[in-house]
C-alpha cells in the first residue's frame, strides 16, 4: 500500500503532462512545416507590398466596422423604442413588442437577412435602400433591435424605484423622469452587455457575404473568401487566416474592455 | 382653527385582499408639524406616500389646500410640484451632482432658467449646510450629508408643505443630530411638515400634533407631549414602553 492522495494526484498530473508533450512532439515530427506554411501564412499573400493586407484592410475592415456601426446604432434605436413599449402602461405597445422581440430572437439574422434582399422584392417588388448590403444591414438591425430591446429592458428595469418616485415627487412628468433619470442610469447599466452586443454584430456582419455586394462594398470575409481564388495566395488559406487575425484585433480588446467594465461596475456597487 | 394644508377623509388602501389602511381621518393645518409614530407596519408610509398619490388610494379623499388630488381634473404633476418629499433612503440622483440635483427639477418643472435655478440650489444648500459639496456626486457623500442634499432639493422647488417618511433612520447614529437640526430650523420657519419617525425626542420638541398609528388605524393624537407621557390607549402605551 502507500499511496498517498497527494502522491496519486501528482501521478495523474505527471501523466497529462506526457500526453501534452507527446502531442506536441509528434505533431512536430508527422507536419511537414513548409507544406503548412505555403498554404496558410503564404509569402506572396502576407506581403507589405503587393499581398492582401491593402484590400483586407481598405475595404474589408472599413466596411465591416461601418457595417457594424449602422447596425449597432439603428439596433440600439429600435431597441430602445422596443424597451420603452414593453415597459409601457398601455398594453397594446407590450403585447406587440413582446411578439416581436419574441418572433426576431427565434430566427436566425441570415433568414431575416435574405428576406429583405431577396424575400421582399420579390414577394413586394420594392427594394429597401441601399441595394444588397442595405437590405442585409436592414435584417441585421431588425434582429440586433430585439436582442437589445431586452438588455435595454433589463437595465431599465434595474434602475431603482426609489429613482423614478424622487423624480415624480418632484412634479417631473412621466417622459421627463425616463430621460433625464431613468434611461442615463439605465445606459451605465448596460454598457458591457451592449459592448457584447457590439462584438457579437461585428461577427454577424460576415454574414453580408452570403448575400453578396459589389467590390467596393465588400465587409471582411467577403474579401477574405475573393483572396481564396484570387490574388497572390490564391489557393492557399492565407486570408482567411490574415482575416482572423484582423477581427480578433477588433473584438479582443472589445471584450476584453467589457470584462473590465463588468468587474468596476461589480465595484461600484454598495 | 388654521386652514388645511393636507386633509385625509375615509382614506382606505389595500394591496389585493390586504388593508393595509382602514379609514384614516387626518388633518394638518397650515404651518403645521405633524409627527406620526407606529409601529412597523402599521402603514405609515403607505399613508405618506398617498399624500402626494405616489401610491394610489382604494377609497377616500385627500385634499391638498382644498384641492382634490384624486379628481381627474387636478393635474397631479403640479400639485406635487408644491409637496417636496424626503425618503428614507435619500434617493438622490446618482448620475448628478449635488448642483444638478437640486437644479433638474426647477428647471424640467418650474421651467426657471439656469441662473436662477442655481442661485435657488446654491441658496438652499448653504441653508443645509453644504455649499461646499455643490460639485460633489452623491456616492461620496456621507448618509447624513445626501439627506441634507436631499431635504434641499425638495426645498428647491419652494414647496408649500413637506413630507418625510422617516429620515433618519437610514442613518449612523452620529449624523441624525444634522437632520434634524435642519428639520427644526424649518419647522421654526414655519413649514407644513408631516414627519414619520422613531424620533420622540424630535417629536416632543417639534411637533404641534402627534399621530399614533397601528394596523392600518389612527389610534391616538393630540399634543406630542400628552401623548407621549400620558397615552390613552393601551395600544399606545405599549407601543411606548417598547421605544422609549
Ligand atoms: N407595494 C406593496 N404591495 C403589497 N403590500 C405592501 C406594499 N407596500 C406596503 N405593503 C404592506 O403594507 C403594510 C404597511 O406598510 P408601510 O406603510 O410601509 O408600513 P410602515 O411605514 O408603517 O412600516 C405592510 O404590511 C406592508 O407589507
Ligand atoms: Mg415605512
Amino acid at each position: 500500500m502507500g499511496v498517498t492522495r497527494r502522491q496519486r494526484a501528482l501521478l495523474v498530473q505527471g501523466a497529462l503532462y506526457a500526453v501534452l508533450a507527446a502531442a506536441v512532439v509528434a505533431l512536430a515530427l508527422v507536419a511537414d512545416w513548409p507544406v503548412i506554411k505555403e498554404n496558410f501564412w503564404n509569402s506572396g499573400g502576407i506581403s507589405w507590398a503587393d499581398g492582401n493586407w491593402g484590400d483586407l484592410i481598405t475595404i474589408g475592415i472599413v466596411n465591416t466596422v461601418k457595417y457594424t456601426a449602422i447596425a449597432f446604432a439603428g439596433g440600439l434605436a429600435l431597441g430602445l423604442v422596443l424597451a420603452l413599449m414593453r415597459l409601457s402602461p398601455v398594453a397594446p405597445y407590450r403585447w406587440l413588442a413582446t411578439a416581436y422581440i419574441e418572433f426576431f430572437r427565434g430566427l436566425p439574422a441570415l433568414v431575416v437577412m435574405i428576406f429583405m434582399s431577396t424575400g421582399l422584392p420579390i414577394a413586394f417588388g420594392w427594394t429597401p435602400p441601399g441595394g444588397t448590403v442595405g437590405a442585409g444591414l436592414i435584417g441585421l438591425v431588425m434582429v440586433a433591435g430585439a436582442y437589445m430591446a431586452e438588455t435595454l429592458r433589463a437595465g431599465i428595469q434595474a434602475v431603482p424605484k426609489g429613482q423614478t418616485e424622487a423624480a415624480r415627487s418632484l412634479g417631473m412628468r412621466p417622459g421627463a423622469t425616463t430621460v433625464k433619470v431613468v434611461l442615463p442610469q439605465a445606459f451605465r447599466i448596460v454598457i458591457p452587455p451592449l459592448t457584447n452586443e457590439f462584438v457579437l454584430l461585428i461577427k454577424d456582419t460576415a454574414l453580408l457575404f452570403l448575400l453578396g455586394a459589389a467590390a467596393s462594398e465588400r465587409e471582411l470575409t467577403s474579401v477574405a473568401k475573393d483572396f481564396l481564388t484570387s490574388g497572390p495566395s490564391a489557393g492557399t488559406a492565407t486570408s482567411l487566416i490574415q482575416a482572423a487575425l484582423l477581427y480578433l484585433a477588433i473584438t479582443l480588446p472589445l471584450t476584453q474592455l467589457v470584462a473590465w467594465l463588468e468587474r468596476r461596475q461589480r465595484k461600484a456597487v454598495r | 382653527m388654521t386652514a388645511s394644508a393636507i386633509e385625509v377623509r375615509g382614506l382606505h388602501k389595500h394591496y389585493g385582499h390586504h388593508e393595509v389602511l382602514k379609514g384614516i381621518d387626518f388633518h394638518v393645518g397650515a404651518g403645521q408639524v405633524v409627527c406620526v409614530i407606529g409601529p412597523s407596519g402599521s402603514g405609515k408610509s403607505t399613508l405618506l406616500r398617498c399624500v402626494n398619490r405616489l401610491e394610489e388610494p382604494s377609497a377616500g379623499e385627500i385634499l391638498i389646500e382644498g384641492v382634490d388630488i384624486c379628481d381627474r381634473r387636478t393635474d397631479l404633476d403640479e400639485v406635487r410640484s408644491r409637496i417636496g418629499m424626503v425618503f428614507q433612503q435619500f434617493n438622490l440622483f446618482p448620475h448628478l451632482s449635488v448642483l444638478r440635483n437640486l437644479t433638474l427639477a426647477q428647471r424640467s418643472v418650474r421651467r426657471r432658467s439656469r441662473e436662477e435655478a442655481v442661485e435657488v440650489a446654491r441658496r438652499n444648500l448653504a441653508k443645509v449646510g453644504l455649499s461646499e459639496k455643490e460639485s460633489a456626486y452623491p456616492a461620496h457623500l456621507s448618509g447624513g450629508q445626501q439627506q441634507r442634499v436631499a431635504i434641499a432639493r425638495a426645498l428647491s422647488m419652494n414647496p408649500d408643505m413637506m413630507l418625510f417618511d422617516e429620515p433618519t433612520s437610514a442613518l449612523d447614529p452620529e449624523l441624525v443630530g444634522d437632520v434634524l437640526a435642519v428639520m427644526k430650523e424649518l419647522a421654526q420657519e414655519g413649514m407644513t411638515m408631516m414627519v414619520v419617525t422613531h424620533e420622540m425626542g424630535f417629536a416632543r420638541e417639534v411637533g404641534d400634533k402627534l399621530v399614533f398609528m397601528d394596523d392600518g388605524v389612527v389610534v391616538e393624537e393630540g399634543r406630542p407631549a400628552e401623548v407621549l407621557s400620558n397615552p390613552r390607549h393601551e395600544r399606545t402605551q405599549s407601543f411606548l414602553s417598547k421605544v422609549l
